[in-house]
């Protein structure tokens, strides 16, 4: 059974691909399934950059104008032979959107989205204005495909060709999701910030999303190209490029089968309506547009994460490899304990007249757990994002290891060892908890996109899904590392987020409240965790306001009040330390 | 480049210009209102402008159909959404404002066509006919997403583009058709021909943005927008109505944008999908004014227009790219200057 389910897609391709050749299917459908294998790349693309990436782009049609006319061009002008453009096309593709991603995926929130309808536009009128494109008219005459001297013309021939292209789309756009990169890709949307803090950088995966659908926008247009045999400006416009959003939204934004049963759906429901349409309304028009309107508003209303959920259920759980013996992970050589490991000097931030913090000092040592304790607004995460490079210091400075870290970004910090919690969680739901783990480890690991896609990532890949569950494991999470993130209570994502961080291998962690949330036996069990890594080498700054959990961990305690350093000393001192009784208390009665 | 043309350009830009201001701010206020970035401001041009052309030559335009198609479907979504909470005075609501009203413009329509009683008259019909729209489509579209995420809103206003197109092409035809000035009186002014309608358009364009000013500065309604649009639930604390600002905020936006397609009409052939490009460009001047400040729209939209007109000396052809990439750096620099923080849904 479970070898039937591991070949289940490799028939469904092979059926798929023997399906016109049976003669059960007729040419008309056979034609309207090359549209749909067409559509179907350029969805995929989609699904990859919305539904995983997080950026909405209407002008998805211009890159599959850019496919199509490079072919064109060399093909009718330079009498280039079609399979050799298939290179150029890209090749084409990918530097032009290199060029426009570098701006567009820096732009924020709906910034993004009107940038790509701007471009989406002005393409469409450069294609339509430049006379060796052939202007509005378009290019006539570009050759069919050739193997050997037979020409494919015949569309069920073609349909072979299509689809062999989406099925291929589909396996690597899969193996690239579920790599190492493929995991940072999809905290993009929904955790930017924890992405970052492992040492993600977040502008070059969204460019790399961006330049991954633009090039399989090029690859649908080099096959429209020589399946139609002509290409002009008209499918290319911004119209088109929000019909390839309304795939995906519809397949279901964020899955890859998704972007098929959505490209099906819109393909078919065009077709059907161009027939009905002009007959009920006695004149022929771009009437189905009506439809398409309608349709979109109303998916958006009801079932605004789109048709194969709905259909199918969730994404199945991941499949992680399992490690060669013999195989690690690089380790990590801790300093020796009671070495100087981080020192704030006069750190000072200030937010307009705000000080929220004021010219605090002080220093963790390695093998100790550092309790950072204080009144709400006291300035405690403000001086984790300084530490961390979220925010930068307004004067002062922040050393680790020896390195000063002024101006300091998340992604250095994590290289340096750093591992941190978020106050408020930043986890992705939609992917399994394991997955969210071993995010920790992005730095670890080196496999990038190509070998990613090819599968070559495998030893690897094991290796860093078999730290992310020794971790789940310490913190006590084991049976739950394949749900969906989502589904877990806030007391464990705290722990998802603890056990992450130490996927980092850090030298220091960093937790912002980790005990919040928690039931009395898992604070226990925490504080069990944080001795052990405190045993092995590892630093601990702990930012709590549960007292008795702080009290009775940390070596050292340092409070802050109203962004001020009041106290600093040992748990029992601080108990009965005056100017801390008073902040806490509001004076002694 | 002589004076000559370069006056000639100017005009052509401030006139175009003032036209895109008028749709620009209403989508500024439609945006602050309802977070909608409203594609489909543009259509309200056009039909405006189509209206007017068929009641200048006699003929009963397709407007009110277009109008009780919009109400019935408008009541069909207030049905099918507040079906729980159906009151009567809800359904006599309904039933007054978009079952009624636009049998009665239809009725008025009919009748008044034919007589052909000049151009005050197909003016305030036209306007009648398109402001209800607004807070229809309002209420169809995007009142059931009102919490959903600006991305979601805009994909929401792309499907209603699509679909204003569609019922405008059965509703009015492929035919474009142009109406006649509003004061056909011109004078010279050196070598610079003015005609009287530039300067029909820059008064009434002018005087809608005053009146829109004190409205929103002095009046305790323009008050209520204003707080809705900077925080909803702390307007709705407070006892402000959030839909019922949507729907004004769209009736404004309908209105507005009659009122253009009233000022285009004579200045250019309108065809039903004409809107869609003046929508577009009026879009980058709200850009540019950060879709929150309306003198800085303004300004920026008869940049837009100025822009226009010079590229279309320069390099007609290449007239729209220029203007659609001109919009990509003021987008980087917004992005920079008032980074936009991720939605949490």
């Amino acid at each position: 059974m479970a070898a039937l389910r591991s070949f289940a897609p490799a028939i469904v391709a092979a059926l798929i691909l023997i399906a016109p050749f049976t003669g059960w299917l007729p040419d008309y459908w056979v034609t309207l399934f090359n549209y749909i294998g067409i559509s179907s790349l350029v969805a995929i693309g989609l699904v990859l950059l919305t539904g995983v990436g997080g950026m909405t782009s209407f002008g998805q049609s211009a890159f599959v104008g850019f496919g199509a006319y490079t072919t064109g061009v060399l093909t009718v002008h330079f009498g280039v032979s079609p399979w050799l453009t298939l290179p150029a096309a890209l090749l084409v593709t990918m530097a032009i959107a290199a060029a426009v991603g570098a701006v567009t995926v820096r732009l924020s929130g709906h910034y993004l989205p009107l940038a790509t309808i701007a471009w989406g536009i002005a393409f469409f009128y450069l294609f339509g204005n430049i006379s060796w494109l052939g202007a509005h008219d378009g290019l006539p005459g570009i050759p069919a495909l050739r193997l050997g001297g037979h020409q494919l013309i015949d569309p069920k021939e073609y349909f072979v060709v299509v689809w062999v292209a989406v099925v291929l789309a589909v396996i690597a756009t899969q193996n690239l999701l579920n790599g190492r990169v493929g995991r940072a890709v999809r905290a993009l949307r929904r955790s930017t910030r924890a992405a970052e803090a492992f040492g993600v950088n977040t502008a070059a995966a969204k460019l790399l999303v961006f330049v991954y659908a633009a090039m399989l926008a090029g690859l649908a247009g080099w096959l429209y190209a020589h399946f139609q045999r002509s290409v002009s400006p008209g499918p290319f416009g911004v119209v088109a490029g929000t019909e390839y959003l309304l795939m995906a939204v519809l397949g279901g934004a964020g899955r890859v089968y998704g972007a098929i049963l959505g490209a099906a759906g819109i393909t078919v429901l065009r077709d059907q309506l161009q027939n009905l349409l002009p007959w009920l309304f006695g004149h022929t028009g771009n009437f189905e547009s009506i439809a398409y309107g309608a349709v979109l508003v109303l998916v958006l209303q009801t079932a605004s994460n789109g048709l194969w959920p709905i259909l199918f259920g969730p994404p199945p759980p991941p499949k992680p490899p399992t490690p060669r013996d013999g195989d690690a992970l690089p380790a990590k050589t801790l300093p020796a304990p009671g070495a100087r490991l981080l020192q704030v000097q006069d750190a000072r931030k200030t937010f307009g007249g705000l000080i929220a913090v004021n010219d605090v000092n002080f220093e963790v040592e390695s093998s100790r757990i550092i309790g950072l304790i204080g009144p709400n607004g006291a300035g405690k995460s403000t001086t984790f994002n300084l530490i961390t490079g979220v925010l930068p210091l307004t004067s002062g400075a922040v050393a680790f290891d020896g390195h000063p870290l002024q101006a300091q970004t998340p992604q250095r910090a994590a290289a340096l060892g750093l591992g941190r919690t978020f106050q408020h969680v930043e986890i992705v739901p939609d992917m399994s908890v394991i997955e969210n783990v071993a995010l920790g480890s992005y730095l670890l690991g080196r496999a990038g996109v190509f070998r990613a896609i090819l599968k070559l990532d495998r030893a690897e890949e094991a290796l860093l899904f078999a730290t992310a569950r020794r971790q789940l494991q310490r913190v006590g999470l084991a049976e739950v590392a394949m749900q969906p993130a989502g589904t877990l209570a806030l007391g464990q994502l705290r722990l998802v987020e603890v056990a992450r961080a130490l996927c980092l291998n850090p030298v220091l962690l960093l937790l912002d409240e980790p005990a919040a949330g928690l039931r009395v036996g898992e604070k226990k069990a925490l504080a069990k965790l944080l001795r052990e890594v405190r045993a092995e080498g590892v630093s601990v700054l702990l930012v709590e306001h549960d007292m008795d959990f702080v009290m009775s961990l940390a070596d050292r305690l340092v409070v802050l009040d109203f962004g001020t350093k009041i106290a600093e000393g040992v748990p029992a001192e601080i108990r009965k330390n005056p100017a801390v009784l008073e902040a806490y208390l509001g004076g002694v009665a | 480049m002589d004076t000559t043309i370069f006056l000639f350009l100017l005009q052509d830009g401030v006139i175009n210009g003032a036209v895109y201001a008028l749709v620009a701010i209403a989508l500024v206020l439609v945006f602050a209102v309802t977070r909608v970035i409203f594609v489909p401001q543009g259509e309200f041009v056009a039909f405006a402008a189509l209206t007017v052309a068929a009641l200048e030559n006699g003929r009963a335009p397709s407007t009110p159909w277009l109008l009780l198609a919009l109400g019935i479907l408008a009541a069909i979504a207030e049905v099918v959404w507040h079906f729980r909470d159906l009151t009567v005075k809800r359904i006599v609501r309904v039933a007054l404002l978009d079952l009624a009203l636009p049998v009665a413009l239809l009725w008025l329509t009919l009748a008044l066509a034919p007589m052909k009683l000049g151009q005050l008259v197909n003016i305030l019909l036209a306007i009648a006919l398109i402001t209800p729209m607004g807070p229809m489509i309002y209420r169809i579209a995007f009142e059931p997403l009102a919490h959903s995420s600006v991305l979601v809103l805009l994909m929401a206003a792309f499907g209603v583009h699509f679909s204003l197109i569609g019922l405008g092409l059965v509703f009015f035809g492929p035919e474009g058709s142009g109406t006649t000035p509003l004061s056909s009186a011109s004078f010279s002014l050196g070598d610079l021909v003015v005609t009287g309608q530039s300067v029909a358009v820059l008064i009434v364009t002018a005087a809608l943005l005053v009146l829109f000013a004190l409205f929103f500065g002095r009046t305790l309604l323009g008050k209520a927008l204003r707080a809705c649009s900077s925080n909803r639930i702390g307007a709705r604390l407070v006892g402000i109505p959030t839909s019922a600002a949507g729907q004004f905020s769209f009736a404004i936006a309908a209105l507005l944008g009659a009122v253009s397609g009233i000022l285009v009409g004579p200045l250019m052939t309108v065809f039903y999908d004409s809107g869609f490009l003046i929508g577009l460009k009026a879009f980058v001047a709200a850009i540019i004014g950060g879709l929150v400040s309306y003198p800085l729209t303004v300004i920026a939209a008869l940049g837009v227009g100025f822009a226009e007109a010079l590229f279309s000396f320069w390099a007609s052809n290449f007239k729209e790219v220029l203007v659609f990439t001109l919009i990509i750096p003021v987008l980087a620099w917004r992005s920079i200057y008032a980074p936009y923080h991720e939605e949490s849904e």
